[in-house]
């Protein structure tokens, strides 16, 4: 564990030096043309795995909360709960769940076996910088992608929740998009927010480390792929129990 | 200290073990300007990591590595990645980039290191393609090729960058005799005429004795014998001399 994040640490100082070095000789440190197919995989392609989640998700939660809450006769508070709750927790947890699993998965598998089968040597070997050139383009993109993503994420689970409430919770549309609009604060939206842009930034880390330190053929890549996964989700809701704790101790 | 200066690359001492298994025990060798190097040794000596050694993949645990007067193991990732774009290296199993055509392969170096533009960078790949005899593959992807075509196509890709030391991991080791042959005409060219100087890994007697000028043979993480193609077929060595002879026999049996 101690040393796969100190291999992380040494990936990510390494690719600094090298895009430094880079931006010295005035050349881009990575190419905007793989930037975007990067961008286009992460997000565009993820939309329709995140807006389905999403709404499923929201339905379910504004399902239950409902429930619960009509025993007290305050089934009122259904918009408020779920779109407070969605876009600090669900959202962007979910949103990181799916990226892991999908992105970063693809990550690891595609580095991994480019890895085993020489290729990253080669492109080291050209004097390219393979950190730089493989990596740089891939983190980039998960890490501004993750956040519009989850505002997409947060849409869904809300409307999906709405379309619950109207119809099994006698809600009408209109009191509840009054509600989220009185509820819903920009610090809210803030936490969730920031936190995506972490849980981009830790799941490009591990997914890209975890391909370029793969041994042992096809065997090595499916391992790395799985322990890609299961760290960088385990990461993500590590990572979002501490936020939490930070978040509401310090702005309450 | 540092290399004298006609010599291009020079190792001196270098030493490498993992864990326990010792796999060079002090190396030594130069190699000058317009040289054609050949090592040679038995499978699994310590050939293939003597040359990712020379090009910085591996960094051995004592000894150094000049290339042009600085020492390679001691030089910072980016000064090392500068120091890489002089060498090319045609790796055993081609190591071309499978997503990639061959055209966008030959042009990778091209287009993250050099300033040339778009045009430019397509007339060397075509002039490339051409030296290689490759000119109607460039739309391919190197899984559509076949073993002797991807390591030609490695090849131009070592030599996009118009490097001045070329590195051979067993350039013709599974190729037929035209193949073979081809790429040993290719290496004599590159020496003969653009004055390139090449280290080439092999254990195939023919391309050996046909593009060597000088041979070295590495055996138990050592060179053990160092010398002119022609003093190196007459040496008493045991062990070379062994490895000579077994190689006549195999050919005198087939005849």
């Amino acid at each position: 564990m101690l040393q796969e994040l100190s291999g992380m640490v040494w990936m990510g100082r390494e690719t600094a030096s090298e895009i430094k070095e880079r931006l010295a000789r005035h050349r881009s440190p990575f190419r905007l043309k793989h930037f975007f197919y990067q961008s286009n995989r992460v997000g565009v392609g993820s939309v329709p795995m995140v807006i389905l989640l999403s709404v499923f998700v929201g339905l379910t939660m504004a399902l239950l909360t409902g429930y619960q809450l009509q025993r007290f006769g305050l089934v009122t508070l259904v918009p408020a709960v779920v779109s407070v709750s969605f876009t600090r927790e669900m959202g962007p947890l979910f949103t990181g769940i799916v990226l892991a699993s999908r992105i970063g998965a693809a990550y690891t598998a595609e580095l991994g076996a480019m890895t085993a089968g020489g290729e990253v040597n080669a492109i080291e070997g050209m004097g390219i910088g393979a950190l730089r050139y493989l990596i740089t383009p891939r983190i980039l993109a998960i890490f501004f992608l993750t956040p519009c993503l989850t505002v997409i994420a947060v849409i869904s689970g809300i409307l999906g929740a709405a379309f619950i409430s109207s119809l099994l919770l006698q809600l009408s549309y209109s009191y509840f998009y009054d509600q989220v609009m009185t509820n819903l604060l920009v610090k809210d939206l803030m936490a969730g927010i920031v936190k995506s842009f972490l849980f981009g930034a830790i799941i490009g880390t591990i997914a890209c480390y975890k391909g370029l330190t793969v041994r042992g053929g096809a065997v090595g890549v499916g391992t790395a792929t799985t322990s890609s996964v299961v760290m960088a989700v385990s990461t993500v809701i590590a990572c979002d129990s501490f936020c939490n704790i930070f978040i509401v101790t310090f702005f309450p | 200290m540092s290399a004298t200066p006609e010599k291009l690359i020079e190792m001196r001492g270098v030493k490498l073990q993992f864990a326990d298994k010792v796999i060079l025990n002090g190396v030594d060798f130069s190699v000058r300007a317009q040289e054609v190097l050949v090592i040679m040794g038995l499978s699994g000596g310590g050939k293939s990591t003597l040359l990712s050694i020379l090009l910085g993949l591996l960094k051995p645990n004592a000894g150094a590595v000049f290339f042009k007067e600085e020492d390679l193991t001691k030089l910072s990732r980016p000064k090392l990645n500068e120091a890489r774009t002089h060498m090319g290296m045609v790796y055993q199993n081609a190591a071309l980039i499978s997503s990639m055509t061959v055209r966008e392969n030959i042009g990778l170096p091209l287009e993250e290191l050099s300033d040339k533009n778009a045009s430019e960078i397509a007339s060397i790949i075509d002039q490339k393609l051409e030296l290689v005899g490759l000119k109607d593959a460039g739309d391919k992807l190197p899984s559509e090729l076949s073993g002797g075509m991807e390591k030609r196509v490695g090849l131009a890709r070592a030599l996009a960058l118009e490097p001045e030391l070329v590195l051979f991991d067993e350039p013709s080791a599974g190729l037929d005799p035209i193949n073979s042959k081809l790429i040993d005409d290719l290496i004599i060219q590159l020496r003969d005429k653009q004055k390139v100087t090449s280290i080439v890994v092999t254990h195939e007697m023919d391309s050996a004795f046909a593009v060597a000028t000088r041979m070295a043979f590495l055996d138990q993480g050592k060179i053990i014998l160092e010398a002119a193609p022609g003093e190196f077929r007459d040496s008493d060595n045991p062990i070379v001399s062994k490895f000579l002879s077994s190689y006549t026999d195999h050919e005198r049996s087939k005849k």
